[in-house]
């Protein structure tokens, strides 16, 4: 088990008017993992996503990754959580467009204070595990969506951490250009050292999914076991 | 330079419109400041030309006296006095005044005349052509060859003048560490000449100049003086007198002043926006720095890092801008007083360190503001 959620519960607003985005939403994910949550807007996918990966702090609820309780770290031990046991990516991959293809997915390790040079080679390789090597001089907005998308997990990746986030990975691109990816994904990232959370709200990707939960009003209403 | 400073580099230099109306901006508010507080520092310096040129350790005055402007005679009981208080090396009269030139022409010319005492000459120029011996002979000036000297003509050695009805002739001509500010030529004579010749009223002494034997006796010989009824300045005690004259009690320091806080704060304005608006475009993507699991520290860091950057490159052309048309200028004016000196680099180097503050004081709050949770909810 990678992750283990128990009673988080998350509220926003006022003491007086409270809006509940998490209910008591316990849940755990293995190793090997592609787990998706799903449900319709507003359900608390996101909120739930940021608490798990160490973004936003619960008001109740603890959260064990790797054995590890979460919200116990300090700043920068969270900082540090994230930086090398978390991959994100985001729904607007929020590249920096004055940067390469490639300095942009370095950034990690740079963060890491991994030396500019180690840090653009490996930028270079990670490129080119999703294909895109012959770009990664050019900056993001000469890139399609479809491979800004994939400069995104390649930025992702670059740690090698342990749990990857996806909130909804495949909002911008066309359904063609959806499916490649996730299958991507699936076929060349997830592995048995590692657990993928995917929220989204597209159902003609949920075939990858290994499993998946649904989410209703700030609570989990059923979990069902994805088909390949 | 660490990876994470080459990355703010590159944001910096990529952004190429903003990187340059940075630089630009606080080039020229460099460039105001620097041509303000060197004008300023010129005319100040210049003012005091005459303390400089006659190089006298300590200057005798009547109390009265706040610049070089004002000379109030001196009786000439004060000067013996003064020689007989112990620990003075030795002390000379002055005549220090304004006398006007009729040329041969036929042209009137005002001009500023410095008798130098008959028996020691100290404070006498540097000769450049003549001798000095020559001063005295009948009649004899010295004219000091600066940018007024022109306005006499620019005599040679035999030139004759009247100056206030009587007979002058040039026997040399000399040279000063410093012209003055008011654009007056200077001739230079014997002091006894000068109040035979020149209108002097009852008491003759402009300055009593003197060196005193040791720094230590200094502060006894001002003592004594004081107890004359007169005042003692050490050289930089009247320079720094005569610079606090022309700053607070002419206009001239308020406006030069008001000057150079109008160009910092334009300065402080083009730069801190353009780095507002240069953080802003970015913020997002600092959101997301953070996210992914960059520090506080990384952050500020690389925020900082960039303000620097175009702080000293900035501070570094606007010096150059400015020392380079100080030059030019000279070359083309040769009265033009204003000089960069280190304390104004230093000076406006302070200041560009407050724009550089101020510009990433504003990015890195806004940026330590985002929550990663807003930029995670798109
Ligand atoms: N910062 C906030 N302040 C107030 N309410 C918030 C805040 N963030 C989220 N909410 C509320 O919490 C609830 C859950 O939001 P969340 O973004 O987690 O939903 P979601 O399932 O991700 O929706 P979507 O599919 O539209 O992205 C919503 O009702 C939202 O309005
Ligand atoms: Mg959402």
């Amino acid at each position: 088990m990678i992750l283990e959620a128990k009673n988080l519960v998350k509220w926003f607003g006022t003491e007086e008017n409270k809006t509940y985005a998490v209910k008591d939403v316990s849940f755990s994910v293995n190793y090997g993992e592609m787990l998706y949550i799903v449900g319709p807007s507003g359900s608390g996918k996101t909120t739930l996503l940021s608490i798990i990966s160490g973004i936003l702090r619960p008001n109740a609820g603890v959260v064990f990754v790797k054995d590890k309780e979460l919200w116990k770290l300090n700043d920068n031990e969270m900082a540090d959580f994230r930086l090398f046991s978390i991959g994100f990516v985001f729904q607007d991959f929020h590249l920096f467009p004055r940067l390469t293809s490639v300095e942009n997915v370095a950034i990690p390790l740079i963060l890491q204070k991994k030396s500019w040079e180690e840090s653009i080679a490996a930028g270079y390789k990670y490129l080119e595990i999703v294909g895109l090597k012959d770009r990664a001089d050019l900056p993001p907005h000469k890139l399609s969506i479809g491979e800004q998308q994939r400069v995104a997990i390649a930025r992702a990746i670059i740690s090698e951490p342990d749990l990857l986030i996806f909130d909804e990975p495949t909002a911008s691109l066309d359904g063609d250009t959806g499916k490649k990816i996730i299958s991507f994904v699936r076929d060349n990232i997830l592995s048995a050292k590692k657990a993928i959370i995917i929220v989204t709200h597209d159902n003609r990707i949920y075939n990858y999914a290994t499993r998946i939960l649904r989410m209703e009003d700030g609570k989990i209403m059923a979990s069902n076991k994805g088909e390949f | 330079m660490n990876a994470l400073q080459t990355v703010a580099l590159k944001l910096l230099f990529n952004d190429k419109g903003k990187f340059f109306t940075l630089i630009i901006g606080i080039m020229f508010a460099v460039l105001l400041m620097m041509l303000m507080t060197a004008t300023f520092t010129g005319i100040i310096q210049k003012t005091s030309s005459q303390i400089i040129n006659l190089n006298a350790d300590m200057w005798v005055m009547d109390p009265s006296v706040d610049s070089t402007r004002d000379n109030i005679p001196i009786p000439d009981y004060v000067l013996d006095a003064v020689r007989s208080i112990q620990g003075v090396k030795f002390a000379v009269p002055l005549y220090s005044g304004s006398g006007l030139v009729k040329l041969s022409s036929g042209r009137y010319q005002a001009t500023q005349i410095v008798g130098i005492d008959d028996s020691t000459l100290f404070g006498r120029p540097q000769i450049i052509d003549g001798n000095i011996n020559a001063i005295f002979n009948d009649d004899a000036f010295i004219a000091i060859k600066d940018s007024d000297f022109s306005k006499l003509d620019s005599p040679k050695n035999g030139t004759t003048f009247e100056v206030n009805d009587h007979r002058g002739i040039i026997v040399g001509t000399g040279k000063v560490s410093m012209g003055g500010l008011f654009g007056t030529p200077t001739l230079y004579t014997l002091y006894s000449r000068a109040i035979k010749d020149l209108p002097t009223t009852r008491f003759t002494i402009s300055y009593i100049l003197l060196n005193p034997k040791n720094t230590k006796d200094i502060s006894y010989i001002k003592q004594e003086v004081t107890k004359l009824g007169y005042k003692t300045w050490t050289r930089q005690e009247f320079i720094d007198a005569n610079s606090n004259y022309y700053m607070f009690k002419t206009g001239l320091g308020t406006n030069i002043v008001i000057m150079t806080l109008v160009s910092f704060i334009v300065g402080l304005s083009v730069a801190g926006q353009t780095f507002y608006a240069f953080v802003l475009e970015n913020l997002e993507k600092f959101g997301a720095l953070k996210a992914i699991g960059a520090k506080k520290r990384d952050l500020m860091e690389m925020i900082f890092f960039q303000a620097a950057i175009v702080g000293f490159l900035g501070y570094g052309f606007g010096v150059f801008a400015s020392s380079t048309l100080i030059a030019l200028a000279k070359l083309r004016l040769p009265n033009y007083a204003s000089v960069v000196t280190f304390p104004t680099m230093i000076f406006s180097f302070f200041l560009v360190l407050i724009i550089v503050s101020f510009s990433s004081y504003i990015g890195i709050r806004k940026i330590l503001k985002i929550e990663p949770f807003d930029i995670f909810r798109g």
